[in-house]
């Protein structure tokens, strides 16, 4: 270190590391370089004193102006809301009719709609509301306890067989294992799958027939199309929920399983309810 | 020769390479002499044409009706629309732009390998203020040398008084340059009298703030240092010049050996160039380097130099031209024929004739010798690009229609046993006015019918949609198809179209449709 080298064609002395018979000038840093580095360590340290830097056992220090990303958040959610405000009050007041008859209003439902959709829906329904067995399509014309929109508004809110919440949409399809013997139960499945296919065993749909009148009609209508007033699916149609064919619809004579779904009201409100009604009107088959 | 005497100027080329300072040391001022002549009158017109070009664009106005603004050059960001006098561009349609930029790439290779460093020395904003900068110094403070005087001056009020007056009027100048860039941007009448009264968007005041502070600083203050220490164009540059490009050249085979007292040489009989070392060439030069060193990367090729020494030439009676725009192909034939093949030192007898005119074997530029391949191809890539560009924007469309099918479910099957795709149908009204436009099913798509979300029509295979002027309208469409008019399962390619039937413009977009594999 004591002799200085210096670099002959610079004339700038050297720090005197080597590599490869190169040596390392040492020029001084630029002023305005230096200037920075100075500003920079200063700004840390004003940082470290006024927002939270230091580690502690269990927190860390605080720092002068209070701030945490937490509370950013938070704020950031209240604005989110004051910007909404004009529309969920909006949407609170109206009718699910008048929301979906505002163009406006309608696209501001179906957007918060999907939202909550995402949030509550899918673990059954499904991400698309394709539903799957068991669980119905909510993208398709075929309604258990009606498809218009304020029906629909209705069954959202108050949920299915959901005995928690007094007003909820209640009925349920009896076990007729007892009431009808196997011969019987195979008639009508076949009748009843008759109605919506051609049929497999044709032998069969004429007692079948016998069969319905006697003990089905009564909920799913002379004409099997169903009874949206306690939710009896149409059996004409070509959407089963547990599965189409003999074999299915048989086992649901025998042992008819029968869906629950929360009543959502309680749980998120009447505007949010309003607008995942809006959303899954939004779906292409909501009854007019 | 004239007898009258060329004074030397006292100057020294701070920045020629064997003055230079290490980077460490202060900056040296310059002190550019003004020039006249030729090229100092174009760089006055040239200077007019891009300042005039910056400032007042966008103030010109273009009647593009109702429903859209009707400034002639405008980049409206919040929009994202660019409008460029009967031009408008959407962003997906940045190609355009992109095209341009190649476009003004390749000229700067056409220019660079035809007239060398043009960019730097005429056009470059940089060069531009600059030159604006100096006319504002010489205003206050007088030419070179009344400059120096002021700048080694004691303070005085005097002095304070002149320099607050030419940074002031820097300043204000820097604020108009600041300013005029915003008004690209907004529609610049408002946006004016917005600034004024204080009402326009932050982002205005620090965008005058920030071009304001770069305009004053580059400049004034740091002027020929941003070029020289800053800018990577020089570097780039000079890879581009080959022999046959023109560049600012010190003949130094007619020129030297220079002296300044050439009478006397001559008559003692030494060979005497045509230089008399008069410096008027580093005096005038806004880089603070001597030409007559040769090529340099510092040198801007402003031509203020060869403006200079014409004058001297032309005082002293010899041709002009000691220093000209000349290629490095005729400098080193000329150069060649000077020193008898490189046999000797530069001989001035050898390039004249007995009566004193050039010799017939010098080399002189000709036009022609610019046109080579390398300009060829540059030429031909540059004028392609821009013919191309002029093409499609001529055939572009101004009705698009893009279709996403939605991802999740891929079909449904309705209660009749039929089966619906929903799709997200975006339709592109690209004219600044609303039109009706008809959205329908391709006639091959038999058996299918749509219905438009939030439209009465239900199940058609043709509806009209609205759309408002200059946007994009999203739809959602449900295609409903009867299986048993759909021959196999599976997905199943059909078109969209969209119409305008006023004008017959017409998009169509093959959309798939999706049916389960086993469709009963």
């Amino acid at each position: 270190m004591s002799d200085k080298q210096v670099d002959e064609i610079s004339g700038v002395s050297t720090t005197g590391h080597e590599w490869d018979g190169i040596r390392e000038l040492d020029n001084p840093m630029p002023r305005w370089w230096v200037w920075t580095f100075y500003a920079t360590i200063l700004w840390a340290l004003i940082y470290a004193i006024v927002y939270p830097a230091w580690p502690l056992l269990t927190s860390s220090t605080q720092g002068l102006l209070g701030f945490s990303s937490r509370s950013e958040v938070r704020k950031e959610l209240a604005a989110a809301d004051t910007a909404r405000s004009s529309y969920t009050a909006a949407i609170k007041e109206k009718s699910i009719d008048d929301i979906l008859a505002e163009d406006q209003l309608r696209s501001v439902a179906v957007a918060a709609g999907s939202a909550a959709f995402k949030m509550n829906c899918v673990q059954c329904h499904g991400s698309g509301a394709e539903g799957s067995k068991g669980f119905p399509n909510l993208n398709d014309d075929d309604w258990l306890w009606g498809g218009t929109a304020e029906q629909i508004r209705q069954t959202v809110a108050h949920g299915i067989r959901f005995t928690k919440y007094g007003e909820t949409r209640d009925s349920i399809m009896p076990p007729f294992a007892d009431v009808l013997d196997g011969a019987q139960i195979s008639q009508v499945s076949a009748f009843v799958a008759s109605l919506s296919a051609p049929a497999k065993n044709v032998e069969l749909v004429e007692p079948g027939k016998e069969v319905y009148a006697q003990n089905c009609a009564a909920c799913h209508g002379d004409d099997a199309k169903g009874n949206k007033e306690m939710g009896a699916p149409n059996l004409t149609d070509a959407i089963w929920l547990y599965g189409s064919g003999e074999e299915a619809i048989a086992a649901q004579v025998r042992a008819p399983r029968a869906g629950v779904m929360p009543a959502w009201e309680t749980r998120l409100g009447d505007a949010a309810v309003k607008e995942l009604a809006a959303f899954v009107y939004s779906l292409g088959g909501g009854e007019k | 020769m004239d007898n009258r005497d060329v004074t030397r100027l006292d100057v020294v080329a701070s920045n020629a390479s064997a003055n230079r300072q290490p980077l460490y040391a202060r900056r040296k001022k310059i002190f550019p002499k003004r020039a006249s002549g030729a090229f100092r009158r174009f760089k006055w017109i040239v200077m007019a044409i891009t300042l005039g070009i910056y400032y007042l664009v966008p103030w010109i106005r273009w009647d593009r009706g109702a429903f859209a603004p009707d400034q002639a050059v405008l980049i409206d960001l919040s929009s994202r629309r660019f409008y460029f006098f009967f031009i408008e561009i959407w962003p997906q349609e940045f190609i355009y732009i992109a095209g341009l930029l190649v476009m003004a790439g390749i000229g700067l290779f056409l220019v660079t390998s035809t007239v060398g460093r043009a960019w730097c020395g005429y056009t470059c904003p940089q060069t531009v203020w600059v030159d604006l900068f100096l006319v504002i110094e010489r205003y206050f403070e007088g030419d070179r040398n009344a400059r120096i005087k002021l700048d080694a001056a004691p303070w005085s009020l005097t002095k304070l008084r002149i320099r607050f007056a030419k940074h002031a009027t820097w300043l204000v100048i820097a604020v108009l340059t600041g300013g005029a860039w915003i008004f690209y941007f907004a529609d610049a009448p408002t946006l004016a009298k917005d600034f004024v009264t204080g009402n326009a968007v932050p982002t205005a005041y620090a965008t005058v703030a920030i071009l304001t502070a770069t305009t004053y600083v580059f400049g004034g203050l740091m002027r020929e240092q941003v070029c020289t220490y800053m800018c990577p164009w020089p570097r780039i540059q000079a890879a581009m010049l080959d022999e046959t490009s023109l560049t600012v050249t010190y003949n130094d085979w007619r020129g030297e050996p220079r002296t300044r007292h050439a009478k006397k040489a001559a008559a003692a009989g030494a060979s005497v160039g045509d230089c008399v070392d008069c410096n008027a060439c580093v005096a005038v030069c806004p880089m603070g380097i001597d030409i007559r060193d040769g090529q340099q990367l510092e040198c801007i090729t402003c031509a203020l130099c060869i403006d200079a020494c014409d004058d001297i030439m032309d005082r002293i009676g010899k041709e002009r031209g000691l220093i000209s725009y000349s290629t490095l192909n005729d400098y080193n034939a000329n150069m060649a024929v000077a020193t008898a093949g490189g046999t000797s030192e530069v001989a001035p007898e050898l390039v004249r004739k007995a009566d004193g005119s050039f010799s017939d074997k010098l080399a002189h530029f000709h036009i022609r010798k610019l046109l080579r391949p390398r300009t060829f191809i540059y030429f031909g890539a540059w004028s392609a690009i821009g013919v191309a560009i002029v093409l499609a924007l001529a055939t572009r469309d101004r009705l698009e229609i893009n279709v996403l099918h939605d991802r999740n479910p891929q079909f449904v099957r309705l209660s009749d046993g039929a089966i619906r795709n929903g799709y997200t149908v975006k339709l592109l009204n690209m004219v600044p006015q609303p039109r009706t436009v008809t959205l329908e099913l391709d006639d091959e798509f038999s058996g299918a019918s749509m219905t438009v979300a939030g439209s009465s029509d239900d199940g058609v295979r043709k509806t009209e949609v609205m759309l408002e002027a200059d946007r994009l309208k999203t739809v959602r469409v449900f295609v409903k198809a009867d299986p048993k008019a759909l021959s196999s399962g599976g997905a199943k390619p059909f078109v969209f179209v969209v119409t305008d039937p006023s004008t017959g413009e017409r998009a169509e977009y093959t959309a798939t449709f999706n049916s389960p594999e086993a469709l009963q």
